[in-house]
């Protein structure tokens, strides 16, 4: 993979993000009403201030220049103030990023984890007894709206069987192996939700890919050639079947932050999801704004790395 | 060998079908169709889930909003199906009406993102070049848009404009509707534009231009029909998200308000409850995900009845 590869394609999310700012900032410049109304309307904020204010954050500029003047205090770290933290939103943010993250990523690997054989196997024998269960099951998989399988979990985990907590805490009073143990418990619930869900999508991405190679005619090849079965499947044509597997990994997250948001309102998780929720409730512009952002950029980061990864794995994609 | 087995087990009388003089393509599509069985065991669900929602009023007449503190959280009796929720009400007439509610946004947000989704996708497909293009690159930034986070936005930026013009009902409606099927639309536009790109190449489509019919009729009478198949079946499984996303909203709280039990609503009101009253979240719960689960296999059905080649 050469690194102009990567290059143009650091460059094509350039513009990407630039749209999603554009997008972002006609929604807010178009919404009725003063988004700052709630601080505008205080009677305990004297009239000077509020002017103050007003010039301050350039509220009675021409609309593109509302833009410009947003999006180079985007670029420059500024996110705003929190009304109702009292802390600034980038600050905020990568308080709650990290629980998100590592909630998402968790998921994302048991999606994979199950996903991956259940789909190969499927697709070694279609419409086999096993093929045609975990089709159903996979359909079942994502027609289960996530905010319904939790409830189902906390049903039966917390409630009928008292195995595991229901609502996720940061002040944990142990400390040491407890501690993990602690936290692996108060996880298991929100992980397995978002990855259920998603590996039940995913399995029948990677079905479909591994159909997609098995009848190539290289597969035929490795056949007569005296190849067992299994090390054809394994070495022949999983590897290549994987390849698209990544993209659509990548296409999938913004599903799976919608899957997010909704997972941790649920169990009470500290992170980006439930800050976003919690602040359209309060009324928080800055914060909903920048967590918008946030999850945004994220989604074209990802995207980006599955283009270089998929650069990488395929070689005949770099150079054309 | 695995690789050249057929979409169903149906093909091989597909390749046979077109013997028997005036099968119309529609009735060879239905007669595949009922092949799947579990597509069509959906149809019949999904049919009765519809017509209880919408003949249940008439069968099932209380009222969805009668308060009655002596029937608090009750379970699941003879004069309460599906039980009482924290204020009394019945469940079931509640889900009643929420259904209602629920499954007209799905249509309305479905009928939207395909208008849309079409609208973009032929326009990118018969006009190439820049246009094409940009188009293109619009389609590709709206499928990175997170789309949760965003409508949570917009409806958190929209909502008491909304609700002033239209009326509390009436604006949550068409800001759901107009919202969700203006975030979805991305998918039907890139499966109209693949079909229009191949089509308008077609030795047909030359014939009808070498006739002297214009780029509408060429659009509206050759190639869109041709194009539909593959429609239907994403405007299937749109409903079925579109549903999903209504009800995900609601039971965040920041869809319908509490006087609109929909599916999603009636599951928000009773996740605190969920403890001492099961029965209140179970069937909103079950019934979106009966819902959603006989559409996707409907729109499976669909799928190997419109589109026999395909092999998934």
């Amino acid at each position: 993979m050469s690194s102009a590869y990567v290059l143009r394609r650091f460059l094509l999310a350039i513009p990407s993000l630039f749209g999603i700012s554009l997008v972002l900032f006609t929604v807010l410049a178009l919404a009725p009403g003063d988004p700052f109304g709630e601080l505008m309307t205080n009677p305990n904020v004297p009239a000077s201030v509020q002017l103050a204010l007003r010039a301050k954050f350039h509220l009675d500029d021409p609309v593109y220049l509302r833009y410009f003047h947003w999006l180079i205090a985007m670029l420059q770290g500024d996110w705003g103030y929190s009304f109702v933290s009292r802390i600034d939103v980038d600050k905020l943010i990568l308080q709650r990023l990290p629980v998100t993250i590592a909630v998402i990523g968790a998921a994302e690997l048991l999606a994979v984890l199950i996903a991956i054989p259940v789909g190969v196997l499927g697709a070694a024998k279609p419409y086999s007894v096993f093929d045609q269960i975990a089709n159903t099951l996979a359909f079942i998989g994502f027609s289960l709206p996530t905010f319904f399988t939790g409830l189902l979990l906390i049903l039966l985990f917390s409630i009928h069987l008292d195995w595991l907590p229901f609502v996720f805490r940061t002040d944990l009073a142990s400390s040491g192996w407890q501690w993990w143990w602690d936290n692996i418990k108060q996880s298991i619930m929100p992980v397995m939700v978002l990855g259920l869900f998603q590996g039940a999508a995913l399995v029948r991405f990677v079905r479909s890919a591994v159909l997609e190679v098995i009848r190539l005619d290289y597969v035929t090849t490795a056949r007569s050639k005296g190849i067992g079965e299994r090390r054809v499947l394994l070495r022949h044509v999983v590897r290549n079947a994987l390849i698209p597997v990544v993209t659509l990994v990548a296409l999938q997250l913004p599903v799976i932050f919608g899957g997010a948001i909704v997972t941790e309102q649920i169990f009470r998780v500290p992170g980006i999801g439930s800050l976003l929720i919690s602040s359209i409730l309060s009324n928080d512009t800055p914060v909903v704004m920048g967590v918008t952002f946030v999850f945004s950029a994220l989604v074209i980061f990802f995207n980006l790395i599955a283009d270089i990864l998929y650069g990488w794995l395929d070689p005949r994609i770099s150079f054309n | 060998m695995a690789g050249s087995t057929p979409a169903s087990a149906s093909i091989s009388g597909a390749v046979a079908a077109p013997r028997r003089v005036g099968v119309s393509p529609t009735r060879e599509a239905w007669r595949r169709f009922r092949k799947h069985r579990l597509a069509f065991g959906s149809l019949v669900v999904l049919g009765l889930l519809v017509a209880g929602v919408l003949l249940g009023p008439f069968l099932w007449p209380l009222a969805i909003n009668d308060i009655d503190f002596s029937q608090m959280l009750h379970s699941p009796s003879l004069s309460h199906p599906f039980g009482t929720d924290d204020l009394g009400q019945d469940v079931l007439a509640r889900m009643i009406y929420g259904g209602r509610v629920s499954l007209a946004v799905g249509l309305a947000a479905m009928i939207v993102a395909v208008v849309m989704g079409v609208l973009v996708g032929s326009l990118a497909g018969m006009a190439s070049g820049r246009v094409d293009a940009f188009l293109m690159w619009l389609t590709d930034l709206f499928l990175s848009l997170p789309q949760l986070p965003l409508l949570l936005l917009v409806i958190y930026l929209f909502r008491d404009g909304l609700k002033a013009a239209f009326g509390p009902e009436g604006g949550v409606f068409v800001m759901i509707v107009v919202v969700i099927g203006g975030l979805r639309w991305m998918p039907v536009a890139r499966l109209v534009r693949a079909q229009f790109l191949s089509l308008r190449e077609k030795e047909f489509v030359e014939a009808a231009r070498a006739l002297g019919a214009s780029r509408m009729r060429l659009v509206v009478r050759h190639i869109l029909p041709n194009a539909l198949g593959p429609v239907i079946v994403a405007a299937t499984i749109e409903v079925a998200n579109a549903i999903i996303a209504e009800s995900t909203l609601s039971f965040l709280g920041l869809g319908f308000p509490p006087d609109i039990p929909t599916w999603g609503r009636v599951l928000f009101d009773a996740k605190d409850q969920l403890d001492t009253a099961p029965h209140w979240a179970l069937f909103p719960g079950g019934a979106i995900f009966l819902a959603v689960l006989t559409i996707n296999f409907i729109g499976d059905g669909l799928r190997d009845a419109l589109d026999p080649r395909r092999v998934i």
